[in-house]
């Protein structure tokens, strides 16, 4: 079978298949921009594990980073298959040629947002990942399966924080609704620009990449969210939001916003890759003791 | 160097490929399989493979490679008919 009537079939390319460039170079850039979101990602969350509120939190909140790490590594690996390299795609992240998240640009300023980031920004992933599991490329969709297996305790853990803090003192609640006012824009900007404005989106729908537009994905989210939300009897900050009687309609969303964190303006983008480039520093002994311990120790032919 | 990971998942199962990792030796790759792949107690053995090491059928050429099975209905039990009634065949 060749490359077309695979996809035709709904089939699966594995990784020595034919293919057409493009398809491999958009998985590739797709891949790389997954994984790089995922260990960017850790950063927010890991600068509260030092001040988690309980043990149990921090217990929890370390598992959760230490998956997002892994989660890279996952992705990396799906991406190497089809003939990059990690540590490439690595100094591309370092050198800003290739994008993350940009959810990832925004700071946790309180507990509350470590808390509305596993509610939201984990929901809102769910929400995009699940449709992967069924990608046309099967290292990714397998790796989007084990992933997503173990996203739902990101966000089902956040959810749990939330709900404590909105049923807690004054402080608390305001606390909660804050982070809820902080999170849920950016949160729905992680679907990306709207389909009309999303020029690769048709593309990887006919390569059976994507499964679903950016705007039913995020239709999902909002529907599945917004009851959640009146359940911990915070509101969400979006004076036009309404019930057409079928669905919860979103006011619009401010575009300018994610351009402007696109090309490098966010609160916190700076230090985001500032951060990742200095830890990939610090890490170089490491790399080189392991090297060294293993051609010292590499049985002679 | 990159490894291939192989994960039985419990005892009664073979191994299956779980994915891939970096890791300079054996010893650092399987410490690293472990951390990677089981996290939620996913495995009770693990196995790691350099990738290098793996030899593969070539996919370009794998119509002949699998064509001699294709012509070959009679080694399924279905090829057969079984006479109505009779049962233990």
């Amino acid at each position: 079978m060749d490359f077309q009537q695979v996809i035709d079939t709904d089939g699966r390319i594995e990784p020595r298949d034919q293919m057409p460039d493009a398809y491999r170079q958009t998985l590739v850039r797709q891949i790389a921009q997954h994984a790089h979101s995922e260990i960017i990602g850790m950063q927010p969350e890991g600068n509260w594990i030092t001040r988690a509120p309980s043990l149990r939190r921090k217990a929890i909140l370390v598992a959760k980073v230490q998956d997002e790490a892994g989660h890279g590594l996952y992705l990396y690996g799906a991406a190497e298959t089809l003939g990059v390299d990690r540590a490439e795609l690595l100094d591309l992240l370092h050198a800003g040629r290739q994008k993350y998240s940009t959810i990832f640009n925004y700071p946790t300023t309180s507990w509350a947002d470590v808390a509305a980031i596993g509610w939201l920004v984990d929901g809102a992933a769910i929400m995009n990942q699940v449709p992967l599991t069924r990608c046309s490329y099967g290292p990714y969709a397998r790796a989007m399966t084990r992933i997503c297996k173990e996203e739902s305790f990101h966000q089902r853990q956040g959810f749990e924080a939330m709900t404590v803090l909105s049923r807690g003192t004054a402080a608390q609640q305001q606390m909660a609704q804050d982070a809820l006012d902080r999170w849920w824009w950016p949160a729905l900007m992680m679907f990306g620009p709207p389909d009309a404005a999303s020029p690769n989106s048709a593309q990887s729908m006919a390569w059976g990449i994507k499964r679903f537009g950016n705007d039913e994905l995020r239709q999902r989210f909002v529907d599945a969210t917004v009851p959640q939300a009146e359940f911990l009897g915070l509101t969400v900050p979006d004076p036009a939001l309404s019930w057409d009687g079928e669905h919860h309609r979103s006011g619009e969303i401010d575009w300018t916003e994610f351009a402007e964190v696109m090309k490098g303006n966010g609160p916190c983008n700076r230090q985001r890759l500032e951060f990742r480039q200095q830890a990939h520093a610090d890490g170089a002994w490491v790399r080189e003791a392991a090297q060294a311990y293993a051609s010292k120790h590499r049985p002679v032919a | 160097m990159l490894w291939e990971v192989f994960v039985r998942s419990r005892r009664g199962l073979s191994h299956t490929h779980v994915g891939s990792l970096h890791a300079d030796d054996a010893h650092l790759a399987l410490r690293n399989a472990r951390d990677v792949y089981t996290r939620r107690q996913e495995g009770t053995s693990i196995w790691v493979v350099p990738a290098a090491q793996i030899v593969a059928s070539s996919p370009d050429e794998k119509d002949a490679f699998f064509d001699p099975a294709g012509d070959k209905p009679y080694r399924h039990p279905t090829f057969y008919d079984v006479p109505e009634g009779l049962t233990h065949l």
